[in-house]
């Protein structure tokens, strides 16, 4: 974590309503984790106590205290996908990932989580890579997408 | 600056009516799901390499969601083309059909012969009605009603001239030379209700705001659209923010607000882009800033991203997200009206509630009065979701039946029974096949034991076992309970103990009794409308699907064969017609067979994975009692 | 402005909250996470009652329950009691050593609870009452963190409160006596928040009477007037009447 950069990110946020929410997004954003001595800093800029600044670290979805991998893959567990099947796509993916949902890869690729609903009910069960979202998934479909994913990597590296 | 309104009808009307071949792709979030990005930038290569004139353009969702990506091409007055399910494959066809004047039949979903616009009532016409079946007649469409979708999959998101070729930013106008009190009796006349989930008379809330004493207030767009199964909010976002942003300057200033924030969940960055680049055209072309339509009235809109926590949906943690807090609920009273945002009076509205304003404004509160039930004024969008043929956004009058909307529009369940619909997301609940043909409005779902909540419609055939879909619900309530007051953190974790005793098998009768009145306790003493609402989702499936209950108890039994402990498959040999779909996707191997003679499954193999079971359309898998 | 309370119509004086007109009257309504000297909560609901006219029927916490004029309010209905007695339950269930509630639970006849036991050494039933008066005596050392079933008490990150000072009225006014604080040699342990200060010794009778922290904290607020003898508060009683009683018969010679 660096210093100047927060501070950046400080100093860009300086609207009143949702300028808590917007610098730490932004530093989830950047480091995919919310590092210990950026909300000291933050707390200390704003003179926002750090254990308010702690507590909405940990309660919002989209926050983490570790870091979370290089890609995100999300599960939705919305009511659409839970009875079309989303329960066998984590199945499959912690298999294939050899992870828990909620948990990281010991490589740091890749992060698995569940999610409420990603809003694309019509295509269920879905799941997404990065913000992208693939639906209609049939469990068999799994090892496809995450080396077609992987592959896209290795191209972009 | 004083907006312009006639030099960008003029440009709009040649972006959405060029006069050469126009093709557009529905690029909102499900069409990009389904690979419309392929499918754009496809056609993009083909246009370029073949050096043709046309255009490539951008829309949103038509909501017809399962046929996406959906490709419309337009020649110059004729008949709009709508393909769905395009495939890059397809792309060719369409453009080979583009050169030679002769489109392809396949996959062509229908014909569009006249666009209405809804705020002027101006119909563009399309000559030559002959040939190919009209989309407007495709039972999906038929018997939907467009209002708050008006817009979505007709124009660019991404084009504030196309907006307001359609009528945008009339009302805005013709709002802001009433006066506000004028403005709230047209709401009020509306009979409009909030479209969020509680369903208070819009006109109340924004009268309440307007009465509270105070120089500062403020207008909230609740686009923390939270309930799985429920998506319209993030349709209206990516397909038409301009509505939204013109809905919130109507309603600023009939509540005397100058600052409108819109809370988007974070879970969808494209509505988050889509408003950001609309919110900047908005105040180029001077619809937000000072002095709008030189009316002296000024008005900003801002965006706050929520960071995933159900809960921000109700309005007191909304506001508390907003002070960047953890988002708990508080008591009301005090409502927001009257100490909300920073201590002032603040209006919440959610999306679609505020897309229906701009056409209540000008068309007239008695219009949209005109529409709907006794008490539920107007139409409604619903995620029609689930185990149904036809899956996508509808906006039906509100009053429409629920078998109008699940056999008309919805096309059924398919060879499986239809057992319930699931409305109004965790706050809500499971309504019976028995009552099919319920009309749908806010009393009749209470009645009912469901709600009306944002307008999720999750549809279920045989094979849900309801209660896996109440425990499903507890389980997101627990997770998503902010944890503040005890009935609804230590109860919801109760409730699920006792949940996933009976899906396991090991509960016995009395653990019913007190699953269901420590559900009542709840509903009675949480702090929020969250909590008070988590058990509707057991109490419904109690009061309709309690023998389901029992069978777990009593039986150990799970006959919709979802609890996995509780059922086993086999084959009824007089169904089975030897097709052997079953044992193609059968992964374990377990069952065996002969082509044209009955199949046998394997117990011993068997994972209960269901795959056989959705598969096989002759209802020859059966769900039966495990041997123990 | 009248309630009409169980039956009674009653006016408001001065109160703000339909509890404290209660109280007022001598109605027994049971209270977990509510403390008169902070503001209204709403956490634990044992003090809902029913509202019967004049605001939104239904069960309200009479805590956070405005008065308004013309509210009907009912105390112990069967409404109120089915849920207070669940409540109860859930409350057992969470804490079940505390000596509080076990109290409270009889009183409503509940002597048992159905549901599964809280096996955890933390009996803490998160009624928020050490966190709020943390923030009122404004130290913010503790804080809740995470949500629902996974929420609760702690400093930033779980490490040793740095912001403690040692104040101990998130002790004095936990309800199930799980906030501890010991005393080892001249030092004050905060055991649920790792917290570690040292104590002040006074210079008159050597005994250890509050924290480095706070004693210094005073001096500072109350500027140069306050007299810099680190006394306690015993020995300053004492001082100050020795300089009294010496003005006085000064004054009298």
């Amino acid at each position: 974590m660096n210093v100047t950069e927060i501070e950046e990110i400080i100093a860009r946020h300086q609207e009143v309503d949702g300028r808590v929410s917007g610098i730490l997004g932004d530093i989830q954003k950047k480091y995919r984790y919310l590092p210990e001595e950026a909300l000291r800093l933050v707390s200390k800029k704003l003179g926002i106590p750090l254990t308010q600044l702690y507590g909405v670290a940990t309660f919002y979805a989209a926050f983490s205290l570790s870091p979370k991998g290089e890609h995100l893959i999300s599960v939705c567990h919305g009511t659409a996908c839970h009875i079309r099947g989303a329960v066998q796509l984590s199945e499959i993916l912690e298999k294939k990932l050899q992870i828990k949902e909620g948990e990281t890869t010991k490589d740091g690729k890749f992060t698995l989580e569940a999610v409420r609903c990603l809003g694309c009910c019509s295509l269920a069960p879905v799941i997404s890579i990065d913000g992208k979202t693939f639906g209609r998934l049939k469990p068999e479909d799994i090892p496809g997408v995450i080396a077609g994913w992987k592959e896209r990597d290795n191209c972009d590296a | 600056m004083m907006p312009d309104l006639s030099s960008l009808c003029r440009k709009g009307l040649e972006a959405l009516y060029p006069d050469k071949v126009k093709i557009t792709v529905g690029r909102a979030t499900c069409g990009r799901a389904s690979g419309a990005e392929e499918v754009y930038q496809a056609l993009l290569a083909e246009v370029k390499e073949r050096g043709l004139d046309c255009t490539v353009a951008t829309t949103g969702c038509l909501g017809f969601c399962q046929e996406e990506p959906l490709v419309c091409v337009q020649f110059p007055g004729k008949p709009r083309y709508v393909y769905s399910r395009v495939r890059p494959e397809l792309v060719k066809e369409i453009i080979v059909g583009v050169i030679n004047q002769n489109m392809p039949r396949k996959r062509l979903l229908g014909k569009v012969f006249e666009d209405e616009v809804l705020i002027t009532g101006e119909k563009v016409k399309m000559d030559d009605r002959s040939g190919d079946r009209s989309l407007a007649e495709n039972p999906f469409y038929l018997p939907q009603v467009k209002v708050a979708t008006r817009n979505c999959g007709y124009i660019d998101p991404g084009s504030i001239a196309e907006y307001v070729a359609r009528g945008g930013y009339l009302a805005l106008q013709k709002a802001l030379a009433q006066t506000p009190e004028e403005i709230i009796q047209e709401v009020l006349e509306s009979g409009l209700r909030g479209r969020g989930g509680g369903g208070f008379p819009t006109g109340k809330k924004w009268d309440f705001a307007r009465k509270s004493p105070g120089g500062v207030k403020y207008v909230i767009c609740n686009a923390d659209e939270g309930d799985p199964g429920a998506y319209m909010d993030r349709s209206i976002l990516e397909g038409d923010p301009h509505t939204v942003l013109e809905g919130m300057t109507i309603g600023g200033y009939a509540i005397g607000a100058h600052t409108g924030i819109i809370y988007c969940r974070a879970e969808y960055p494209l509505a988050v882009a889509t408003l950001r680049e609309a919110i900047k055209q908005a105040e180029e072309n001077g619809f937000l800033g000072d002095d709008i339509f030189g009316s002296g009235f000024s008005f900003r809109i801002e965006i706050v991203e929520g960071r995933g926590a159900f809960v921000c949906g109700e309005e007191t943690a909304l506001i508390a997200s907003i002070e960047g807090k953890m988002g708990e609920p508080s008591p009301r009273p005090p409502f927001p009206a009257e100490r909300g945002l920073w201590g002032k009076p603040t209006n919440i509205n959610n999306v679609e509630t505020w897309a229906n304003i701009p056409p209540i404004i000008m068309k007239g509160g008695k219009w949209f009065a005109g529409m709907g039930t006794e008490n539920s004024k107007g139409t409604k969008v619903f995620a029609l979701v689930g185990d149904i043929k036809n899956n996508g956004l509808v906006e039906v009058p509100m009053g429409t039946t629920l078998r109008q909307i699940i056999y008309d529009i919805g096309g059924g369940t398919g060879v499986f029974d239809f057992k319930a619909v699931q409305t109004g997301g965790p706050s809500g609940g499971c309504i019976p096949a028995s009552l099919i043909d319920l009309p749908v409005d806010y009393e009749e779902l209470t009645k009912a034991g469901a709600i009306m909540g944002s307008g999720g419609m999750v549809v279920m055939n045989e094979h849900a076992c309801m209660v896996d879909v109440a425990r499903f619900f507890i389980t997101f309530t627990q997770d998503e309970s902010c944890g503040k007051c005890l009935p609804c953190r230590e109860g919801t974790r109760q409730m699920l103990e006792l949940l996933n005793k009976i899906c396991a098998g090991k509960a016995e009768m009395p653990d019913l009794e007190l699953l269901e009145n420590l559900a009542l306790a709840i509903k009675d003493a949480a702090l929020c409308g969250l909590g008070q609402t988590a058990p509707s989702p057991v109490l419904s499936t109690l009061k309709y699907f309690r023998e389901e209950y029992e069978a777990h108890i009593r039986e150990k039994f799970c006959p919709s064969g979802v609890c996995r402990e509780l059922f086993e498959l086999t084959i009824a040999e007089e169904a089975c017609r030897g097709c052997g779909r079953c044992a193609e996707v059968c992964p374990q191997q377990a069952i065996t067979g002969q082509r044209k003679q009955p199949y046998r499954l394997d117990q011993d193999r068997c994972i209960r994975c269901r795959a056989c079971l959705n598969t096989c359309r002759h209802k020859a898998i059966k769900v039966v009692p495990p041997r123990r | 402005m009248n309630l009409t309370i169980d039956g009674k119509t009653v006016p408001v004086i001065d109160e703000t909250t339909v509890l404290e007109v209660a109280q007022r009257e001598g109605i027994w309504i049971p209270t977990f996470c509510h403390h008169p000297g902070l503001p209204p909560y709403g956490a634990c609901r044992l003090c809902v009652v029913e509202v019967k006219a004049g605001g939104r029927p239904g069960l309200a916490a009479s805590c956070t329950l405005p008065v308004a004029d013309g509210l009907v309010i009912e105390t112990n209905s069967p409404r109120v009691q089915r849920s207070r007695r669940i409540l109860l339950q859930l409350l057992l269930a969470v804490t079940p050593g505390s000596a509080v509630v076990k109290e409270l639970a009889e009183k409503m006849g509940v002597n048992t609870t159905p549901f599964e036991i809280n096996e955890q050494e933390n009996h803490c039933a998160l009624c928020g009452l050490c966190v709020r008066v943390c923030n009122q005596v404004g130290a913010h050392a503790i804080g809740f963190a995470f949500r629902g079933t996974r929420r609760r008490v702690t400093p930033p990150f779980g490490k040793p409160a740095a912001d403690c000072v040692g104040c101990r009225a998130c002790a004095s006014v936990c309800p199930t006596g799980d906030v501890k604080f010991t005393e080892k040699g001249d030092r004050l342990f905060g055991e649920n928040w790792g917290a570690d200060l040292s104590l002040a010794r006074c210079s008159s009778c050597g005994r250890l009477f509050t924290t480095e922290y706070l004693f210094n904290h005073v001096k500072t607020k109350l500027g140069p007037d306050y007299s810099a003898a680190k006394l306690c508060p015993t020995c300053r009683r004492r001082s100050t009447a020795n300089v009294m009683t010496g003005s006085y018969l000064g004054k009298v010679r």
